[in-house]
């Protein structure tokens, strides 16, 4: 069993319970045993940046911090999201390659009465912990109700491959170490030329028009190249390419339907862990005929309660119930 | 000649008779790390790998030559660093090593306390992103984007879809529309936050 210091990151407990749920089971399966960093806040995302350069690696260096007090003999920080695994990655780098940044962050957190030592810990994301650490050896060992006859997409995204600071990917364009885990799984992997294209990031907010062009040309590819379903390894991409593609749909009169899943989910499949038990059901466009495919009895996504008796809208006066009303309340010559 | 030349009016102040590394100096000063800002070569292979860069008025390229010409007022109003979405493909194929996404990081910066860029779509963002950060220590996804859809994207327009997806995120997702937790040490991060501003400012 290794230990590991956790950074789950804000949308693991929002927006990508599915992610969590599965991450705890498969790390549960693989003996990586991963203490959550006590106290972390969120790491800004792209958009502390935008603002405010020092503050923002403030932000990011107090989880840094928190995780040297707690480490407890391990020195490697997880994170299961790109986006927090950059950040964090790119605040110890560059606090170790600029001494006078290093200690102009550590004059920031010294206010909170902490400190971190550029360098110390080790960051992490899961799929390299995955890969590089537990071994493909132990993977292939755990699987024991294989994927076969599944067409996947492995989507990689952005953040994981590049920058790369510490050269830990294949290749940041075109890296296979994905595609190398989920053949481990036993699925068939096809070869995603867009892998690492952007998702359109924080674009479906601030430019939409420019977010689903994004989203259109993953998913079409995918959907050429016959894939049942996409993964994903980070919560932004695949709330981009799941809950937006609807909308992206609708902006380009298309009608995909690809399911987009964590890449942990699978795995916690090919593990003989339950669909239930791995956030199964929570995607926006159903994962459940593509497993039914191949045997697997995933739930149907939980729809939307029954809809509102008034349709959801603008609102607008009903006018046959008015008329209705006052009818019987004896209205009609205040009405006539 | 050894003369200092200072010239930091913007162009049209005159014919720019040298060039006017005062501004791309420091924006290199600004970016963490060493960025190599310097070396670019205008080679463009940044602009044609940009997934945003039909959504951009400038390329990355033009903008590098622009801060070595010392363009500062056509630099902040530029819409390209706002159009960045850190896919750091930019930063990779960079055949002189430039760390392009980290400088579009620090020209929003600049941007912003110029005052000078006008469209607030996505530095206000930002902003709403950050202040559930600065008040709760955490993100908080559905409150951004029901604040930033009302106040930036034509509500009446975007409602239609909005309906749906924001039912998807409270059902599938099960994602609680009340704020996050405010984590226990948020005091000790406002101080820390409240410091790094002053060192930011100095």
């Amino acid at each position: 069993m290794s230990d590991y210091l956790f950074y789950p990151g804000c949308s693991m407990e929002s927006s990508a319970k599915a992610y969590y749920h599965s991450v705890m089971s498969v790390c549960k399966t693989l003996d990586v045993k991963l203490n959550e960093i006590e106290d972390w806040n969120c790491c800004g995302a792209t958009e502390y940046l935008s603002l405010d350069v020092t503050p923002a690696y403030a932000l990011i260096a107090r989880n840094l911090a928190l995780a040297e007090q707690q480490a407890n003999g391990s020195k490697t920080v997880v994170a299961p999201c790109s986006a927090c695994y950059l950040n964090l990655s790119k605040a110890d780098h560059y606090m170790h390659e600029n001494k006078a940044f290093g200690e102009k962050i550590n004059t920031a957190l010294a206010a909170g009465g902490l400190h971190y030592d550029p360098g110390e810990l080790i960051v992490r994301h899961l799929l390299d912990v995955i890969i590089n650490e537990v071994g493909m050896d132990k993977v292939k060992e755990k699987v024991i109700k294989p994927l076969t006859g599944l067409r996947v997409a492995p989507y990689i995204g952005c953040m994981l491959p590049r920058p790369d600071y510490n050269d830990r990917y294949s290749d940041s364009e075109h890296p296979f170490e994905l595609d190398d885990l989920l053949k481990a799984l036993g699925a068939e992997v096809i070869d995603f030329p867009l892998k690492t294209a952007c998702c359109g990031g924080h674009m479906t907010q601030i430019g939409p028009d420019t977010a689903f062009e994004l989203i259109r040309r993953l998913i079409s590819s995918a959907d050429d190249y016959k894939a049942d379903v996409m993964v994903a390894l980070c919560p932004m991409c695949q709330m981009n390419l799941d809950a937006f593609q609807g909308q992206m749909n609708g902006y380009f009169h298309t009608n995909y339907k690809m399911p987009i899943l964590f890449f942990t989910q699978l795995m916690g499949l090919a593990f003989g862990e339950k669909p239930e038990n791995l956030g199964f059901g929570s995607e926006f466009v159903s994962a459940h005929e593509a497993m039914k495919r191949i045997g697997v009895q995933t739930p149907l996504p939980q729809d939307a309660k029954p809809a509102p008796k008034k349709p959801a809208g603008l609102p607008m006066p009903a006018l046959r119930e008015r008329v209705g009303q006052k009818s019987t309340t004896g209205n009609e010559e205040a009405s006539e | 000649m050894n003369e200092k030349v200072i010239v930091s009016d913007p162009p049209s102040a005159g014919p720019l008779m040298h060039e006017d590394l005062e501004l791309l100096h420091e924006v290199a000063l600004l970016t963490p790390g060493d960025s190599h800002l310097e070396m670019c070569i205008q080679c463009g292979t940044c602009g044609g790998s940009c997934p945003s860069g039909s959504a951009m008025d400038h390329t990355p390229r033009a903008i590098f030559a622009m801060l070595r010409a010392g363009m500062r007022e056509e630099v902040m109003k530029s819409n390209t660093p706002w159009m960045c979405v850190s896919c750091y493909y930019c930063t990779v194929r960079c055949p002189q090593d430039i760390h392009i996404t980290d400088v579009m990081y620090t020209l929003k910066n600049m941007a912003l306390k110029s005052k000078m860029f006008q469209d607030t779509t996505a530095s206000d963002f930002s902003k709403t992103f950050i202040s559930y950060v600065e008040n709760y220590g955490r993100s908080f996804e559905i409150g951004l984007a029901g604040i930033h859809n009302v106040t930036h994207l034509r509500l009446a327009v975007r409602l239609p879809n909005m309906v749906p997806m924001a039912l998807g995120m409270l059902t599938k997702k099960g994602m609680s529309p009340l704020p996050p937790k405010r984590i226990k040490g948020m005091n000790d991060l406002k101080k820390i936050l409240k410091r790094a501003k002053e060192l930011e400012a100095s």
